[in-house]
């Protein structure tokens, strides 16, 4: 097992919320792991990324090649379109589709859109609005989780234990929140899944 | 011992710790500030009294550490490689003084300029100094690197650099922590180094110079043998030598393509001169594979050239940024997995300041300001604050290192530049600003100099500044600013045409003028909030 798992946002978004919750999940499995993080300038609301190894055997590099990620899990979908080129033929992407526009010239997000629908199965998830169901918008990164789950290569109940433990400091109901959030995406992303017409087209329009 | 998932810089901080080191002295700078985080955090080194604040800049870090290491103590430094600049003087001449406890100076370079002015690698240093540098490959490996450089460094009694990069620092992997050693004792007064050692004037100098000169072959030595290096065989005709984390993106070429390229790993400098005779006698060509400048490449290479030796220099490679699998499958003449590009609509996604930055307002008010002068330009200084350069505000147009904007004010006022105003920050003012600011004292300069106080260092992520508030008032005052041009203004929305005025009265005055821009950072503010 080895999987190539690529992390993208805006800075201050949370993806390493995420992706401290997927080390977790994997340390408690016995598998390696690799995690390359940003840090300074880049978080004050520019582009982030992280890459993600996890391996049941020596994993040498902390970055992943283009072309190879079997996994983009994005928590906007602007940045989602830009890390798709690092996707492998069979890779999976997964994003929220709330736009963050802090910048000049965000394109129209039907054409955001639209791109994504070529990148292969993407997985398009109304996050925040999810989020907000379970009690706050700022579990969208954990809704996104969710919708990942069935890629990752972890058992769903391995990173709900990694969320427990991640969020435990924070409170109990901030913890079960989240998890609630982090089911709420995995059933989302099952649904859109299993459906014949893939991701919904009208929604955000 | 338990696995524990660390950043490269925290996997550092844990080797510290555990070799029973008494401090950690260290200015903050991307990507090594975690590293005196972790110690700042870490119960054990609580618990065990280790002392973990911020010093003003990276040279009173530097020598604070060789203070304590001349108490015979154990001590770490740590800086960024551009605070490495500020601290070279200290640095140099403690490899002539040689150390006490075993010191051990950890610098993070940054190739790509991920967060940084420019990509100078710290080896450079080492050789300049003339000591061991070591070069991790990992994060288990930096952990016990950085136990290995204490000894390497007591035994040599020499300062030993652990050089870090960027994804190194920054990425996290399972390290498993080995036995702590116990903190050493205050040496009894006769066991003090002698004067003769750490007095540098020039009698002593020069025999501490030859004894450092006399160490070189034991340096080489105890590379040669060392365990950070090892060969990886293999048949094919083009060998790698790969440094610190180089390594891990030839190792991940070699199984991606399935390759069988001999490798020799190099985590010790000097270069272990055996080995790589081996290497260049068994290969037809060589790549050399280092993060940074092409330092060993340049010394294979010579001055007239060696064909077998491929990497920067040749083209092999590119000369700039940091390194990764593609790049060395490409060099190696192999192709990496075809890639979709970046759908054209994708637009850049600049880093800016936060909402609610006071820095925001100050800007709104130095842009009105400024825009009534021909001359519009704004030296600057390094902090949140330098995102003022970019769009909307476009509001600065110099920021070389720090502490810079107040004297290149300064020379420009002396050219006739007017206005000539300055943007530095509490932390980067008390950092290198105060001696410039002492400069325009002594030389009645016209300048005006706005110190943008948000009561942190907040572009590295929140750690104590050296002086805000009252303090940097004192300070001012105390450095001759005349009390009648030290103002202060509080940088928000409803304040902008005062602030317009201050600003436009300063600038409209002939001589030295301080403005003290006072607003809390607005995620310092959030972080206490969430504290309290
Ligand atoms: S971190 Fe603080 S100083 Fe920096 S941009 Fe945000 S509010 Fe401004």
């Amino acid at each position: 097992m080895k999987k190539n798992i690529i992390l993208a946002g805006v800075g201050g978004q949370g993806i390493l919320s995420i992706a401290a919750v997927i080390d977790l999940a994997a340390l408690h499995s016995g598998l390696e792991i690799r995690q390359a993080e940003v840090h300074g300038m880049s978080q004050r609301g520019g582009a982030v990324e992280s890459h993600l190894r996890i391996a049941d055997r020596e994993i040498h590099s902390d970055l992943i090649a283009r072309g190879t990620a079997d996994l983009v899990i994005s928590v906007e979908p602007l940045e989602a379109l830009r890390q798709s080129p690092w996707l492998a033929p069979s890779g999976r992407l997964v994003t929220a589709m709330e736009p963050v526009v802090n910048m000049e010239g965000y394109p129209r997000i039907e054409a955001v859109r639209r791109s994504l629908l070529e990148t292969g199965a993407p997985i398009l998830i109304d996050a925040q609005q999810l989020a907000e169901e379970c009690g706050s918008r700022r579990a969208s990164n954990m809704v996104v989780l969710g919708a990942a789950a069935p890629f990752i290569g972890i058992p769903p109940e391995r990173l709900e234990a990694g969320i427990s433990e991640l969020f435990e400091r924070k409170g109990a109901d901030i913890a079960e929140m989240n998890t609630r959030a982090f089911r709420k995406g995995l059933e989302a992303s099952q649904q859109q899944a299993a459906s014949p017409e893939g991701p919904p087209t009208n929604a955000m329009t | 011992m338990e696995r524990q998932l660390l950043l490269g810089a925290e996997a550092a901080a844990l080797g510290a710790i555990d070799a029973g080191i008494s401090g950690v002295y260290a200015y903050p700078g991307t990507p090594s500030t975690e590293i005196t985080e972790f110690i700042q955090h870490s119960p054990a080194a609580r618990n065990r009294g280790v002392r973990a604040a911020w010093s003003t800049n990276e040279k009173t870090a530097y020598e604070e550490a060789l203070g304590m290491s001349y108490a015979g103590k154990r001590v770490l430094v740590c800086m960024k490689h551009v605070g490495l600049n500020v601290a070279a003087d200290a640095f140099i001449n403690s490899a002539l003084t040689g150390v006490g406890g075993g010191l051990v100076l950890a610098v993070a370079d940054d190739p790509s300029m991920h967060s940084s002015q420019n990509e100078q690698d710290s080896r450079v240093y080492g050789k300049f100094a003339m000591i061991p540098v070591i070069e991790p490959s990992n994060q288990q490996e930096l952990y016990d690197g950085v136990r290995h450089a204490f000894q390497l460094s007591e035994s040599l009694s020499l300062p030993v650099m652990v050089r870090l990069t960027t994804r190194l620092a920054h990425s996290r992997a399972g390290v498993v922590p080995k036995e702590p050693e116990p903190e050493r004792t205050l040496p009894a007064a006769d066991a003090l180094p002698s004067a003769e050692r750490f007095v540098l004037m020039p009698v002593n100098a020069r025999r501490q110079y030859a004894r450092l000169i006399g160490l070189q072959r034991d340096i080489e030595q105890l590379a040669e043998c060392s365990w950070l290096n090892r060969m990886v065989e293999g048949t094919a005709s083009t060998g790698v030598l790969a440094f610190g984390i180089a390594y891990n993106y030839v190792m991940e070429v070699r199984e991606a393509f399935d390759m069988d390229f001999p490798v020799l790993k190099t985590g010790q400098y000097p270069l272990p001169l055996g080995a790589a005779q081996q290497l260049f006698n068994q290969c037809d060509s060589v790549l050399v594979a280092e993060e940074g400048y092409p330092v060993i490449e340049e010394l294979l290479r010579g001055f007239f050239g060696n064909g077998q030796v491929l990497g920067r220099l040749d083209g092999t490679l590119a000369r700039t940024g940091e390194l990764n699998t593609d790049i060395i499958a490409r060099a190696l003449g192999l192709e990496p997995a075809p890639a979709a590009p970046v759908p054209e609509i994708v637009v850049p996604r600049p880093p800016e300041l936060c909402r609610g930055c006071g820095h925001r307002d100050l800007y709104l008010a130095l842009n009105t300001v400024m825009a009534g002068h021909p001359h519009d330009h704004v030296f600057s200084d390094i902090g949140c604050y330098t995102l003022g350069a970019l769009a909307p505000f476009s509001a600065i147009h110099t920021c070389v290192d720090m502490g810079a904007s107040v004297t290149m004010a300064i020379g420009a006022a002396e050219a006739g530049l007017r206005p000539a105003v300055a943007v530095i920050g509490d932390s980067t003012f008390t950092h290198s600003g105060m001696t410039g600011l002492l400069d325009a004292v002594n030389r009645r300069s016209s300048v005006t100099i706005i110190i943008t106080d948000n009561d942190t260092t907040a572009m590295t992520g929140g750690q104590n500044s050296a002086a805000t508030g009252s303090r940097l008032e004192a300070i001012c005052l105390g450095l001759g600013v005349d009390p009648l041009h030290l103002r202060t203004i509080v940088p928000l929305k409803p304040r902008l045409q005062e602030n317009i005025a201050v600003i436009s009265e300063e600038i409209a005055y002939e001589g030295v003028s301080v403005i003290l821009a006072r607003r809390e950072c607005v995620e310092r503010a959030a972080k206490r909030n969430r504290n309290t």
